[in-house]
């Protein structure tokens, strides 16, 4: 038996024996062991790709080799406009360490740019609905000396709430209306720069939906799509993929892209947290040290305290690939390059799927974890880092391991706020919430101002997050919230509570059967089940 | 076309839509006396009285507004009014905070009643009003008599519960759901203002006002 359970499928995927070390577990701004039930299968993250030695090197070869269109060098002609965009704070994550690939990227470019007379450049981050990233996280991304030349005038945020400032493309053949960002869509030339983090991002879902406003973005960000999408993270089963694809046509059709994509390893940690991402039955005396001291430290520290820590430590993420050039081909060869170092290939769906919810996601850098983002942590994401079919069988039960505090940042997330007390106890059917809420949020003059002048994700953001469950929520039978420290965050989420993970498995085995196969995804981690 | 809703989007103004407060009203007039002598003691005595407005502010609007309000006794009517158009375009438009044009123009265009209600005066308040296109709103008002104010103003006064009771009488005579009107504000002293609204806001807010509007998770802007 045991032979048999220690059999290596690939070095990704662990099955636990009588003899395995505890497995550390994240919940929340905690880390926590726990004993998992003997055949359970564990989910690593592969280990990371090397990452390219030389960095602006790979980038300059990129903007001089690109494919499909002619180097970026050739395009250029003093006194034309050109306007950079690139990806916000939403990935990756946690932030990385600097220098940021996109600082490397734009010093690169913008160099080349005023080489060749090229003066009238603006920096545009594609935030979308997204919160609008402050001065101080707009200095970190692009180093002190290109904040220094361009931020305010010529560096700032995309306004998806700015009339004067966007124009309309026109519509699909499908009726989905495209409205861009002004100065990019009038602009002789726009760069793209962007960091793959998950193989959602990237291709044409960047200047489609980074620079767009409501009114395009609500014609994908639907519940139908992503009903219709299996999964998100699969490009060619993906019906927002779809959707992008031919948004991003028609923005090829009004505006000369050069769109430049980089991948990176999963890295996520190294040094004094790398232990994290390991396998715990290699871990040595000084890795087990680490942790208890980490534990240790955090268990002395308030909730904030712990989160500021976490958040303060950078990922130390290198850059794997770098190519440019026109949108698809691009985005074909990183897209590739990513599953490279995600896909772990699994052989068989489970009954019950654990996933222990880390504080990090797109949507709470230096920021709280609500009870909405960890929802669309566990049935959004953690659900669909799938290919070819779900890792969970249809009807199982899905174990998150989080506190599921009642906790909101008000600077960040105030429509969040809203949408979780007055809304979800009236109903969670998505498409009721679209159709009777999501244009009332979306127009609040409160929160479109919080998003213009402050931080604040946009009004119809929380909606979105909901959508971005959807097809997991379709999916599972159950979602048990282990070691949830209340009882009405996981009812407000349809969820059912354990105190902690043993009984949730309890719980969960009660409805599947003793027999029911169990599978744990080793957070935190980027990794796509590759299913057979 | 956005749909309409029956609702409003009620203001206070000073400190939410503009930066300056009564006191720089007060000041103004305070520099324009008949004579450089007279300009000089006004403008003396309310930098002087400036403590004393504060303390009292933050004890009680009410007492603030006694207080406040005498400054202006024996004043004419006609100076008053005469100078308003110069306040308006030397300390009140400047004052106007770049958010308070979004803000407005948003709400309008879901079909909200605009409806500012102040504790200014009438008399400053008018132009910034034509300014803004808001034709309805509320305001203090001097009493004068013979020309000359009284240093009182006539009722009602506009502040703290004056202010949600008027709301809630405005809204029976014209048909406005609260549920669905705004309210917005920057200071503590409006809390009963806000309260009479479904969707209450926190502008440019006091310590006192923001530890509520936390408290209460209302969404807390800065038009500034």
């Amino acid at each position: 038996m045991s032979l048999q359970l220690r059999r290596k499928t690939h070095e990704s995927v662990i099955y636990i024996d009588r003899d395995s070390a505890p497995r550390i577990m994240p919940s929340g701004e905690d880390f926590i062991l726990e004993d998992l039930p003997i055949g359970t299968r564990v989910l690593y993250p592969n280990p990371p790709l090397k990452g390219l030695p030389n960095r602006e090197a790979a980038i300059r070869y990129a903007l001089n080799h690109p494919h499909g269109c002619d180097p970026l060098f050739a395009q250029l002609e003093p006194g034309m406009q050109v306007t950079v965009a690139v990806d916000d704070i939403s990935l990756p994550l946690p932030p990385m360490a600097t220098p940021d690939i996109r600082q490397t990227v734009l010093e690169v470019v913008l160099d080349m740019l005023a080489g060749h007379g090229v003066d009238d450049v603006h920096i545009l981050i594609a935030n979308c609905l997204h919160r609008k990233m402050t001065e101080w996280e707009m200095k970190r991304m692009v180093g002190a000396r290109i904040f220094d030349a361009y931020y305010p005038d010529r560096y700032y945020n995309h306004d998806a709430e700015w009339a004067d400032g966007l124009v309309k493309l026109g519509e699909t053949k499908h009726k989905e209306p495209l409205v861009l960002n002004r100065r990019a869509a009038e602009s002789d030339l726009l760069i793209y720069v962007n960091i793959n983090f998950v193989p959602m991002d990237g291709g044409h879902k960047s200047v489609a939906v980074g620079l767009c406003d409501y009114e395009s973005l609500r014609a994908h960000h639907e519940p139908q799509t992503i009903l219709d999408s299996d999964s998100y993270m699969d490009p060619p089963r993906s019906e927002l993929n779809r959707k992008c694809t031919r948004l991003g046509k028609l923005v090829d059709e009004h505006l000369n892209v050069f769109h430049i994509e980089t991948a990176i390893n999963n890295r996520m940690y190294k040094g004094d947290m790398d232990f994290l991402l390991k396998n715990e039955d290699d871990f040595t005396a000084f890795d087990r040290m680490k942790f208890e001291a980490m534990r240790y430290t955090m268990n002395k520290l308030p909730r904030p305290a712990r989160r500021k820590l976490l958040h303060s430590r950078p990922a130390q993420y290198e850059m794997t690939a770098c190519h440019a050039g026109k949108t698809d081909p691009v985005h074909d060869k990183i897209v590739a390059k990513g599953f490279e170092q995600y896909a772990i290939p699994v052989s068989g769906q489970c009954d019950i799927l654990i996933t222990g919810i880390p504080d990090i996601s797109p949507y709470n850098v230096y920021s709280i974890l609500n009870p909405l983002l960890v929802q669309v942590m566990a049935l959004g994401y953690h659900f669909n880092f799938y290919r070819n079919k779900p890792l969970l069988k249809k009807g199982g039960v899905l174990i998150v391991q989080h506190p599921c505090y009642d906790d909101f940042d008000h600077k960040f997330h105030p429509s969040y706020i809203e949408f979780f007390n007055r809304l979800l106890p009236e109903t969670r059917d998505s498409f009721v919430l679209r159709e009777k809420y999501e244009r009332e949020f979306a127009n609040n003059p409160s929160y479109v101002e919080m998003y213009r002048r402050g931080n604040a994700y946009h009004g119809a953001h929380p909606f979105f997050m909901w959508y971005w469950g959807e097809n997991g929520r379709q999916h599972v039978g159950k979602v048990i919230a282990a070691g949830a420290e209340n009882a009405h965050v996981p009812a407000m989420l349809g969820w059912e509570r354990a105190d902690n993970l043993t009984e949730a498995i309890a719980m969960a085995r009660s409805y599947m059967g003793n027999s029911a196969e169990i599978t744990m995804l080793h957070q935190p981690m980027i990794g796509v089940a590759d299913m057979e | 076309m956005e749909e309409s809703l029956a609702g409003a989007a009620f203001y206070d103004l000073e400190g939410t839509l503009v930066s300056t407060n009564l006191v720089h009203t007060l000041g103004f007039y305070a520099r324009r006396q008949q004579g450089w002598m007279q300009s000089f003691k006004k403008s003396a005595t309310t930098l002087l009285s400036l403590p004393v407005f504060a303390v009292t502010d933050q004890y009680s609007r009410k007492v603030f507004n006694d207080l406040y309000f005498k400054r202006y006794k024996g004043q004419s009517e006609d100076r008053l009014r005469y100078f308003a158009h110069e306040l308006f375009e030397e300390v009140i438009k400047p004052a106007v905070f770049p958010g308070s044009y979004e803000l407005i123009e948003k709400s309008r265009s879901l079909g909200l009643r605009q409806v500012v209600i102040t504790g200014a005066l009438d008399l400053s308040v008018k132009p910034l009003m034509e300014h803004l296109n808001i034709t309805e709103y509320v305001t203090n008002r001097l009493e004068f008599v013979n020309g000359s104010a009284t240093g009182r103003l006539l009722p009602p006064i506009m502040a703290a519960a004056t202010k949600a009771s008027w709301i809630r009488t405005f809204a029976e005579r014209e048909a406005i759901s609260l549920s669905d009107s705004y309210a917005y504000t920057d200071s503590m002293s409006d809390l009963p203002m806000l309260s009479v609204v479904g969707h209450p806001a926190a502008v440019n807010p006091d310590m006192r006002l923001r530890q509520t509007a936390l408290h209460h998770d209302w969404p807390i802007l800065t038009l500034k």
